[in-house]
């Protein structure tokens, strides 16, 4: 067991994670002071929560690239909701309820009409934008109170801890039980690696993914509360292109994009990787542009790098068309 | 295999018909209303909006028929713009052939990096072309250092291709129906272009049927990161000041046209004149937005529920045919 982690992926990636702290420390002043850390996890946090349920969906062998539209119009909602004069705790229940439904659209559409989740959410990713969009036209909501704004960047007293964090880590506790603790968690990965021998073995599949895709819903909602109160205000743009980062963090943990492979620690991980790297190259140089090529970079060869050993090694890898063979035609219903 | 190709034949003709049929219903009704609707001027402005669209669109249906994906094509639009311009802004006297030369060399070179990583590297298209999304856009801000090139940087010349009008047709909407053309009758005569469905269709009897798989896979990511060059230098021409962000969030349009269009996102089929088709709705639908004056804001909604409804009505189809062809062969 031991053996195997210090082969694995996340292993990879926990080693990555030190250098970059170590490097942070090495080159700057700034970084070994207590606000790193605050600043690290306080501007990735709705990213990282949402790629949470993300993990469990691409394993699931499906994906939702509707995340971000739906933050974006959670944060309309309660925009909306506070402009026309709503107490603030049913404003964040509306907007959480809404994320459930859009959710279950998705999943709906998937599960019942059997149609590609990709081509699924791209749709509902136009379509929840543009109902943000026409829920508050160009307007933006900012009078929020200030200790729902406070919610969004501030810490628990007397830590580095920010609050957002009390969101996250139940989360995380609850979903990683799920995933590797539970026999949902091993539908999942059934689900992903094969649908077919997966419906054969009494796996509800569609039942799984349908709750699946609720969960990614109702968290992205969460996300947007977020949001909304980090940056004191609701526009129908807010996070508007975050579903490629979310998907990409959740690749570069180690989940395979043809379902049925990865783990959450990996994308955690992978989380901390990209936003220490986002800290140090901010930190250490004027050119913070770099982030993106790097971070792309090391989307590419976490992927490029196995294969390419696997080639030296003259063991040839059939992954990619196996892969593509599950996710692609489904035979006659 | 007849009654699949019967299928797929049947299945493209229809969404084309429908798509048609889409365009026609939207032209009429908002025709009634605003006559100055379908006025020559509006027409062109339409078509003119769509045409870098369109032409992305058929490099994105090349390498989507192989049953592959490119996310990066608005990070290769933007890169050969904002090069092209930026190159031009530092040599005033420099021949605008060769600049043009320039960016479509980029661009078929960006999508030979990805075409590489697809085939030689094996990385899956969706990991692999997300990944060069954001190398390709950091690039660009990398290369020209964030800084915005002006209008007044832009030479003369270069400017005249995208607003040159030759028989009163603006130059981009020619280039976007002439390179519409020649790649539709390409995939349905040449060689490769029937290549290009049977490797979609399944990779796997490709392969033994003495298909050269990647090659034809690299051909079509090289391909389409030319016409990405083609939409870029178009883009830099057209637009007078342009930043490292120029054409950032154009791939999804381009994805959400070609399956407007009818191609099949898991390869196999789908035609070049349906990917099209596809961006013509969009920017019909948005510029009718704009002539009855109702709340622009609808269009994204309206395009994400077209896309919806347009999967959704191909999938009820297909059943149905399924259905009627497994009777037929019964009989």
């Amino acid at each position: 067991m031991i053996r195997r982690f210090w082969l694995s992926w996340e292993a990879l990636l926990l080693a990555m994670l030190l250098a970059l702290i170590a490097i942070g420390w090495a080159t700057s002043d700034v970084f070994g002071q207590g606000s790193t850390i605050t600043l690290i996890t306080t501007n990735s946090m709705e990213k990282a929560l949402m790629a949470l349920p993300m993990t469990l969906i691409i394993i699931s062998g499906e994906i939702d690239l509707s995340v971000a539209s739906t933050l974006g119009l959670s944060s309309a909602v309660i925009g909306k909701t506070w402009a026309a004069g709503w107490p603030l705790w049913l404003c964040i229940a509306t907007a959480l309820m809404v994320g459930a439904i859009c959710g279950l659209f998705n999943g709906l559409l998937v599960t019942k009409l059997g149609l590609p989740s990709l081509v699924v959410t791209l749709g509902t990713l136009a379509l929840y934008r543009g109902l943000a969009y026409v829920i508050l036209g160009s307007e933006a909501i900012s009078d929020y109170p200030d200790r729902f704004a406070s919610f969004g960047f501030k810490e628990i007293p007397h830590t580095r801890v920010p609050w957002t964090m009390l969101v996250f880590i139940p989360l995380l506790i609850v979903l990683l039980i799920l995933l590797h603790r539970s026999w949902i968690g091993r539908q999942i990965y059934a689900a992903g690696s094969n649908a077919e021998a997966a419906r054969f073995s009494a796996v509800r599949v569609n039942q799984l993914k349908l709750g699946l895709f609720v969960l990614s819903g109702v968290v992205a909602a969460i996300a947007g509360v977020m949001f909304t109160a980090r940056v004191s205000s609701s526009r129908a743009d807010n996070a508007t292109g975050f579903e490629l980062d979310v998907v990409a963090a959740v690749l570069l943990g180690g989940v395979s994009i043809f379902g049925g492979r990865g783990t959450l620690i990996g994308v955690v991980l992978s989380l901390g990787v990209i936003g220490t790297l986002r800290q140090v190259l901010a930190l250490n140089s004027s050119n913070a542009e770099l982030q993106s090529i790097a971070i792309g970079s090391l989307l590419i060869l976490s992927v490029l790098g196995p294969n390419l050993a696997r080639s030296a090694a003259g063991l040839r890898s059939s992954r990619q068309f196996a892969g593509m063979r599950s996710r692609g035609a489904t035979p006659a219903d | 295999m007849t009654s699949g190709t019967q299928l797929v034949t049947i299945l493209g003709r229809i969404r084309e018909a429908g798509l048609v049929a889409a365009l026609m219903a939207i032209i009429v009704g908002v025709t009634i209303s605003q006559p100055r609707f379908t006025s020559v001027n509006n027409i062109r402005q339409i078509l003119l909006s769509v045409s870098i669209l369109a032409i992305v669109a058929i490099g994105q249906t090349l390498v989507v028929l192989t049953r592959n994906i490119d996310l990066s094509v608005a990070s290769i639009v933007g890169l050969v713009a904002y090069e092209v311009r930026d190159i031009l802004a530092h040599n005033p006297q420099m021949s605008i052939g060769l600049a043009i030369v320039i960016g479509l060399l980029i661009g078929a070179g960006l999508g030979a990096v990805n075409g590489a990583l697809v085939t030689v590297g094996r990385v899956p298209a969706i990991v692999a072309t997300l990944g060069t999304l954001y190398v390709f856009r950091g690039l660009t801000f990398a290369l020209g250092g964030g800084k915005l090139i002006t209008a007044s940087q832009e030479p003369p010349d270069f400017k005249r291709i995208a607003l040159s009008r030759p028989w009163g047709i603006p130059a981009p909407i020619i280039i976007a129906a002439v390179l519409g053309l020649v790649f539709a009758y390409l995939l349905k005569y040449s060689r490769v272009g029937r290549q290009l469905y049977a490797i979609g269709s399944n990779p796997d009897a490709a392969r033994p049927a003495g298909i050269r798989t990647n090659r034809v896979v690299f051909g079509a990511y090289v391909m389409c990161g030319l016409l990405c060059g083609v939409g870029g230098v178009l883009w830099g021409s057209r637009f007078g000041s342009i930043d490292a962000r120029a054409a950032s969030g154009m791939e999804l349009q381009v994805v959400a046209a070609v399956v407007l269009g009818g191609v099949n996102i898991f390869g196999g089929s789908g035609t070049i004149v349906g990917a099209m088709l596809g961006a013509v709705l969009l920017g019909t639908i948005q510029n009718a937005l704009t002539i009855l004056r109702l709340n622009q804001f609808w269009i994204q909604a309206i395009s994400g529920a077209a896309i919806l409804l347009a999967v959704t009505i191909d999938l009820l189809i297909t059943r149905r045919l399924r259905r009627s062809l497994t009777l037929r062969r019964a009989v």
